[in-house]
């Protein structure tokens, strides 16, 4: 690697760092075997964290940020003054595989600016991969972002040898879209998102090949005046419509080179954090948006305290809840009691009548959980009804140490 | 009866095999760290050939890893385990609430973390062999004894590279074959020394780090301080948190820079050139491209004028067709060709296509068997096709058989029910007048005799229909 490649590299590396669909997980288990080079093992792997406390489980650069478009949110959009750069097919093949060979990475993020047209540039992301594959056997994680403008036949191709492919929705309404995103057409990103999941399905059922980790998107949060209940609403119509396996929610984030036409200070993180929970809680306990949405207000989740939590604090006439018996929907709704706790619960009740103390051995949040439940040994008595349960249960905020 | 240092599981096993048939109690064994059991009062001595003890699979998987951890009380907590287990509690792992039960899933879990973390903070640099040869080594220093639980990871990932890894407690050796375990080993120096990417990777993992999202205690609780003396990429953490402040303040208090409108004309004009403009261009897109069907030489294109009064499409090329590139040149491409004459067609004047553009098939042995595209692969294909007539503008296109009906219409024909005109549909209003027939390969297969030569004079009578239907009445 000489030193042109090196200064590409940070360039690159730089300006692909506000996308944060970067997870290596959902592949098939696969192995290069004796001649290739690579494995997936389904989970993916974390290669280090970054002092913002995210992994790095992908090499995840730009192709290029020079681009064609002009979206405000963006770095590396047509009116900002950044450092441009740009890979080659070669250097990017060339990159991944001699990271992947000293084990930093699970695999490969690719995504770019659009340059001379959405074609070019998808032909160029659906090439790198290509090589890596079909030339050198590479059995890692590929994840590409595809342009939505490009032709049809092009993410045919691109799924051929992805993992994964997504495309970004960026903000929740067409609305938003216009103002920051001008160039971009929020009916074309979703009629991309369909072709692409119907791809996929079929695929499946053919068993072949097709992005088998199957796509997702990012949606940034903070630069428009989107409300919580309107991206929560948005992502779980893609969910359902599309069948995407993840959305990402990205909160804006200061860029060098900002836009006149964004907000100077960033929003607070935690609004970030209190989506992703509100999200799991969409896909895996149960919780309508409607719901979740109640549990803050004006359509905005409250940034205090966890949106189940919250959910449970306005709904206390359904608490406590009796550990001994009650169903696992019920269950999965008391603050503090996470999925896989709930399954040990229900496995280890059917041999024994579960005490708090034991309960603390199937859960690390039973500090939270106890306002809520009946044990064999524990009544909340009038605690879940008092008026200053939050406060109670709510930690005084904690410096952040810097060291 | 020794058990090694580390993590003897096989040295365990005999000796659990031998304290269960003398029905030893784990009270009065002292298991003194890696090394052998003694035994308090006057036990009688062990067998030394005991019978192995059946234990429930998850218990079994239990053991393994629990041996590795760096707990001294870790065989004396497993051979209670297997006690309880012995003595009838079969299913003893799901009491999760259990004290030993959970004890000794915390120490499962510890083992599995630390599994996981050598998975992933591993760092191997490539070293320089005096013939040039690709080979590259690692140090790391595990928490517990996992040295050779992590083997079977990295020879699956690493199978065609040839490497080492070293660590205080044993080493590791892959040569491409064959794995060999070796004793404990001292931190090398100098490892990445003359290694570019190993900077690279720095660069990387510098420029990737977003200052105003800094959060250094959410990186400690997944990397925690111990495993930064291995990764080379955490000798910038220091700096990269001391600055990150003031990297955010100058990109708050710099003026938003004011949006340099450039215009936006080039951009637009560049993504509508993006569709091909010619059927020549088309024609390279597909060639370049990947079948979307298993097997498939290369591409087979169209043949025919542009501007063609009728194009004739067909299911997909074959054996033949995929070895000289060329459609309908096989036996069914034959018999076409004689029916068009008949039919008062000139081959040549017409545009000749498949709905698919790749032979798909299945080897057996020497032999390409055929294999007929499913309607999801015809879909796949159906962008061209349309592409590719809107190129030519016949004015009448002509569907052999099922598979061209259904990636011109869209929906599954039954070709000896509804054979004769039909109108294609592209989008909405679009399209062409169509014609449905059977495919000259239908006619192959029927068996010889009278059915056949009227099915085959059935066919020409169609494709004269279709010849009408171009040059009107007349
Ligand atoms: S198209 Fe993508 S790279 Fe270009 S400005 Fe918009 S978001 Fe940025």
């Amino acid at each position: 690697m000489d030193d042109a490649l090196l200064d590409k590299l940070g360039i690159l590396a730089d300006s692909a760092k506000y996308d944060a669909s970067c997870a290596s997980s959902g592949a098939k288990r696969r192995t290069g075997g004796p001649d290739g080079l690579g494995s997936t093992t389904g989970a993916g792997i974390c290669h280090a964290y970054t002092p913002d406390g995210r992994c790095v489980s992908l090499l995840k650069i730009l192709l290029t940020n020079y681009c064609l478009f002009d979206c405000a949110y963006c770095i590396n959009r047509r009116s900002s003054n950044v450092r441009r750069a740009r890979f080659s097919v070669d250097e990017v093949v060339r990159l991944t595989l001699g990271f992947y060979k000293r084990n930093c990475i699970e695999g490969l993020f690719l995504s770019s600016g659009i340059v001379r047209s959405p074609d070019y540039t998808m032909e160029q992301l659906m090439l790198v991969a290509r090589t890596l594959r079909r030339d050198h056997g590479f059995a890692g994680y590929i994840h590409l972002k595809t342009i939505p403008e490009a032709s049809p036949w092009l993410i045919e191709q691109a799924g051929l040898w992805a993992d994964r492919l997504s495309i970004n929705l960026e903000l929740a309404s067409d609305r938003s879209l216009k103002e920051f995103a001008p160039e971009k057409d929020g009916g074309a990103i979703k009629a991309v998102m369909g072709q692409i999941g119907e791809r996929i399905l079929e695929a499946k059922e053919e068993k072949r090949r097709f992005s088998p980790a199957g796509q997702s998107t990012q949606m940034i949060v903070g630069a428009d005046a989107s409300t919580d209940l309107s991206v929560l609403e948005t992502s779980d119509t893609l969910y359902r419509r599309y069948g995407l396996r993840r959305v990402y929610y990205s909160a804006f984030s200061p860029i060098p080179e900002a836009s006149s036409a964004l907000p100077a200070k960033p929003p607070p993180l935690q609004r970030e954090n209190r989506l992703y929970q509100a999200d799991w809680l969409l896909r895996y306990y149960g919780f309508t948006v409607e719901e979740i949405a109640a549990g803050g207000e004006g359509g905005m989740l409250d940034l205090g305290i966890d949106p189940k939590l919250a959910w449970a604090l306005k709904n206390r006439g359904r608490f406590p809840v009796d550990v001994n018996s009650a169903d696992r929907e019920m269950l999965l709704r008391v603050p503090g009691l996470g999925a896989r706790a709930v399954d040990k619960i229900v496995e280890a009740r059917r041999h024994t009548t579960l005490r708090l103390e034991d309960v603390a051995r199937l859960s690390s949040g039973l500090k939270r959980a106890r306002a809520f439940l009946i044990a064999a040994d524990h009544h909340p008595g009038g605690l879940t009804d008092r008026t200053d349960l939050r406060q109670r249960l709510v930690a005084p905020p904690k410096q952040l140490s810097l060291f | 009866m020794d058990l090694k240092d580390g993590a003897d599981l096989d040295g365990f096993r005999r000796a659990l095999r031998g304290l269960v048939a003398a029905g030893v109690e784990p009270d009065d064994v002292v298991w003194s760290g890696g090394a052998a059991p003694s035994l308090f009062g006057d036990a009688a001595p062990l067998p030394a050939d005991a019978p192995p003890v059946p234990l429930p699979r998850p218990v079994g998987a239990l053991i393994g890893t629990v041996v590795c951890h760096r707990d001294p009380e870790r065989y004396a907590l497993l051979h209670r385990l297997v006690r309880r287990v012995v003595r009838g509690e079969r299913d003893i792992l799901d009491h999760h609430a259990d004290p030993l039960v959970h004890r000794l899933a915390l120490l499962d879990k510890a083992v599995r973390r630390d599994l996981h973390k050598m998975h992933a903070f591993l760092r191997f640099h490539e070293v320089h062999d005096p013939d040039g040869a690709e080979r590259y080594v690692a140090w790391f220093e595990p928490g517990h004894f996992i040295v050779e639980a992590t083997a079977p990871f990295f020879v699956e990932r690493f199978e065609s590279l040839v490497w080492t890894i070293l660590t205080p407690v044993g080493s590791l050796q892959w040569d491409r074959r064959s794995l060999t375990v070796g004793p404990a080993a001292l931190r090398p120096e100098g490892l990445d020394r003359d290694d570019r990417f190993a900077e690279g990777w720095q660069r990387y993992y510098e420029s990737t780090f977003n200052p105003a999202r800094v959060n250094p205690t959410a990186m400690r609780a997944e990397m925690p301080r111990k495993y930064w003396a291995n990764l080379p990429e955490a000798a910038a953490i220091p700096a990269l948190i001391r600055s990150a402040p003031a990297r955010v303040q100058a990109m708050i208090e710099a003026e938003a820079a004011a949006p340099r409108r450039r215009t936006p004309d080039r951009a637009v004009a560049a993504m509508a050139r993006q569709e091909p403009a010619s059927l020549a261009e088309l024609n390279r897109i597909i060639l370049a491209a990947d079948p979307l069907v298993p097997g498939a030489t290369k591409a087979v294109l169209g043949e025919g004028p542009e501007g063609a009064a009728i194009a004739i499409v067909g299911e997909q090329p074959g054996d033949q067709e995929d070895l000289e590139g060329r459609p309908f040149v096989g036996p069914a491409g034959q018999l076409l060709t004689r029916a068009l004459e008949e039919a008062g067609i000139e081959r040549g004047g017409a545009y000749l296509t498949n709905a698919v553009k790749h032979f798909k098939f299945a080897a057996r042995g020497k032999r390409r068997l055929h294999q007929s595209p499913t309607a999801g692969e015809v879909k796949h294909y159906r962008w061209w096709l349309m592409k590719e007539l809107g190129f030519v503008r016949p004015r009448l296109v002509v569907a052999l058989g099922a598979t061209a009906a259904l990636a011109l219409t869209g929906r599954s024909v039954s070709v000896l029910r509804e054979r004769g005109p039909m109108r294609f549909c592209r989008t909405g209003s679009e399209g062409w007048d169509g014609f449905v027939t059977v495919h000259p390969s239908y006619l192959l297969r029927l068996p010889a005799g009278d059915g056949a030569e009227q099915a085959c004079r059935d066919f020409v009578a169609d494709l004269r229909q279709a010849r009408g239907m171009v040059e009107g009445p007349g």
